[in-house]
């Protein structure tokens, strides 16, 4: 049973986009590519924003578009929703105003659509803000209300297009958490398309790793991230990842291990979780280190990779040691591979300070 | 630096923007202030009270809002189309529509004449279908000042409806808007600072509207004489009035201005 069916074939810009996506309802699959991998085409197409040349999609067993037959659904009778980078806030409304919107559209009346549309604001936490311009608002505010607007018209399919990408630093992980919280309350299909592999993480069921208009790879999110098949999904992963569940100090895996670290928003103690941290944080040592790092793990170095400035040390599980290590990187500069002497094989300590390490919720 | 109200700072402007910014300010302002000095104040009640001023001021208004409507009716269409649709020829299109801006309007109204008199293609239809007259009549004095104005207000929303671009729109289709709702709901809204600043362009425009009117609607009191008609005539034998009334002229123009000004600047927030 899906709920979205999409192959895409088209042209633009100086790249071919091919890829068949499957969504099943309730389903939040995310697609991970570099910028110019044809990401944005893709929404643009299910949303009905560009004609592609070849395609078929069909929601919930509604032919949206069949060039075969050359039928089209125009974006408005779609049921299809998109949440961009920008809120766009329809600007001469109040937050209200703007959320009632799609329901207006519906053919909802005046007072109904303005209570729903309270609803869904508190449901963002924003309550309070209803009778706010959008230029009273800041970024994050305005964004959780373009959340709020688009879950409004509940849409058979919500698009997410990068919707953290132009907030800053301090104010994403609050919209991410609202928008986790709000898609999984409602059970929202959703297709989200990230160049950041923590809202893959944070967001998504499944992954599906575009590269050049095509897909290189496709799974469960945790899976994809931790056992990267191409390439491309290694070097857009990037990132050092552990699964398992959210604890006070930080991580606990499913062995039993604790991983020390951060959290990035409140998670309950058992919660579903994964600590993310660049390979470029670990230290890399010979003796069990002493000193501060809180998280030292004892692996067997199976292969060194060359890349650019630095080497990446990919780990093994030591024997008698966690095997949850297998696949973890990190990268140190070819004078202390040099300095240290290592060789697949060898048996070495994989540092980690706490502060580097940073866990986040995760989907399932 | 220097520190502006509200504690912005901004570079200070180099001095030979100055001077010549000075001249040209004076050339606008001077001959306003002329105009005061020159002003009979002791018969000025008088003089803008006469029947003929009166019509001439009620008609002015009269027409001028009406023009304005019709640019409205049919110039914001007219900028959609020229904004938003991927017609082929649109920059052919967009140079015919720019023409009255560049063409001596008595020219402009001698080609309605033509095309409309009694003896003009269309104007000798209306005569022999409906006994319609259009030349030298009040509707006569709209069509002119429609045909002058009418850009002011098409550059004027254009300009705001590619400021704006179609992203508004698109967020409003993927709430489930049909176009003619997004069109209602969202983009007249967002261009309306647009909307307001090209239609007081076009209304000014209107009110001043001299060589067109002339030309295709004549010089009857009451009828088709406007201020600017009735002002240049006055100029002709009788200066005190003719003065009094321009200062009448300049003055609803400025309150025309000064009303909407502050408007579009805080229009929409």
């Amino acid at each position: 049973m899906t709920a979205l069916e999409a192959r895409v074939t088209t042209r633009r810009g100086g790249f071919t986009l091919d890829v068949a996506v499957e969504v099943a309802p309730g389903e939040v699959v995310a697609v991970l590519g570099a910028n110019g991998s044809g990401k944005s085409t893709l929404l643009g197409t299910l949303a009905g924003l560009h004609a592609p040349e070849h395609a078929r999609i069909t929601l919930g067993g509604r032919v949206l578009t069949d060039t075969a037959a050359r039928f089209a659904v125009p974006a408005h009778r779609r049921r299809v929703g998109l949440l961009s980078q920008q809120a766009l806030l329809f600007p001469h409304l109040t937050a209200r105003d703007n959320v009632a919107f799609g329901p207006r559209c519906a053919g909802r009346g005046r007072r109904a659509a303005r209570a729903a549309a309270e609803e869904r604001l508190a449901d963002v936490g924003l309550g309070e803000l209803a009778e706010r311009r959008p230029s009273e608002l800041s970024g994050g505010q305005a964004q959780r209300v373009a959340i709020a607007r688009a879950l409004a018209v509940e849409p058979e399919l919500l698009l997410l297009d990068e919707p953290f990408a132009a907030l800053d630093v301090d104010a994403a992980p609050a919209v991410r958490s609202v928008l986790r919280r709000v898609v999984r309350q409602t059970g929202q299909t959703t297709l989200l398309v990230t160049h950041d592999v923590v809202d893959a993480v944070v967001l998504a069921d499944r992954l599906v790793v575009l590269a050049d208009g095509a897909v290189v790879e496709e799974g469960p999110t945790a899976e994809v991230l931790a056992r990267p098949r191409s390439a491309f999904a290694a070097r857009v992963a990037g990132l050092d990842l552990v699964g398992g569940a959210a604890s006070a100090a930080g991580l606990t895996t499913p062995e039993g291990a604790t991983v020390h670290g951060r959290a990035s928003e409140e998670l309950a103690d058992g919660e579903p979780a994964v600590a993310v941290f660049p390979p470029s944080a670990v230290a890399v040592h010979r003796k069990h280190p002493e000193g501060s790092p809180r998280n030292v793990l004892p692996v067997r170095l199976a292969a060194l990779e060359p890349r650019g400035e630095v080497v990446r040390l990919r780990a093994a599980a030591a024997p008698g040691g966690p095997g949850w290590v297998e696949g973890l990187a990190a990268d140190v500069t070819p004078a202390a591979v040099a300095e240290l002497g290592v060789e697949p094989g060898d048996e070495l300590w994989f540092a980690v300070k706490a502060t580097e390490v940073a866990v986040h919720p995760r989907r399932r | 630096m220097r520190t502006r109200r509200g504690g912005a700072t901004t570079l200070a402007l180099p001095w030979p923007v100055w001077v010549p910014a000075v001249v040209g300010f004076g050339l606008i302002a001077v001959p306003v202030a002329g105009l005061v000095l020159r002003t009979n104040w002791a018969d000025f009640g008088a003089l803008i009270t006469t029947p003929a001023a009166l019509d001439a001021l009620w008609l002015s208004l009269q027409t001028g809002l009406v023009s304005t409507a019709l640019c409205l009716l049919l110039g914001t269409p007219l900028a959609l189309v020229l904004a938003r649709s991927d017609l082929p020829g649109l920059a052919v299109l967009r140079s015919i529509v720019l023409l009255p801006l560049v063409l001596p309007p008595v020219v402009g109204g001698l080609t309605l004449l033509f095309l409309l008199g009694r003896t003009g293609p269309i104007g000798q239809l209306l005569d022999a279908w409906f006994g319609i007259t259009v030349p030298f009549s009040t509707e006569a004095v709209v069509l002119a000042q429609t045909f002058v104005a009418m850009p002011f207000l098409v550059v004027s929303l254009e300009g705001a409806l590619r400021t704006a671009g179609e992203r508004y729109e698109v967020v409003a289709a993927t709430l489930g808007a049909p176009p003619l709702t997004a069109l209602r709901r969202v983009t007249l809204p967002v261009v309306l600072p647009g909307l307001v600043s090209g239609s007081v362009l076009a209304f000014a425009r209107a009110l001043g509207e001299f060589g067109a009117t002339i030309a295709f609607a004549g010089n009857l009191q009451g009828t088709t004489q406007t201020l600017p008609l009735l002002i240049y005539i006055q100029s002709q034998n009788d200066l005190d009035g003719a003065v009094a009334m321009s200062l009448v002229l300049v003055v609803v123009a400025v309150l025309v201005i000064v009303a909407t000004r502050t408007r579009d600047v805080s229009g929409v927030r």
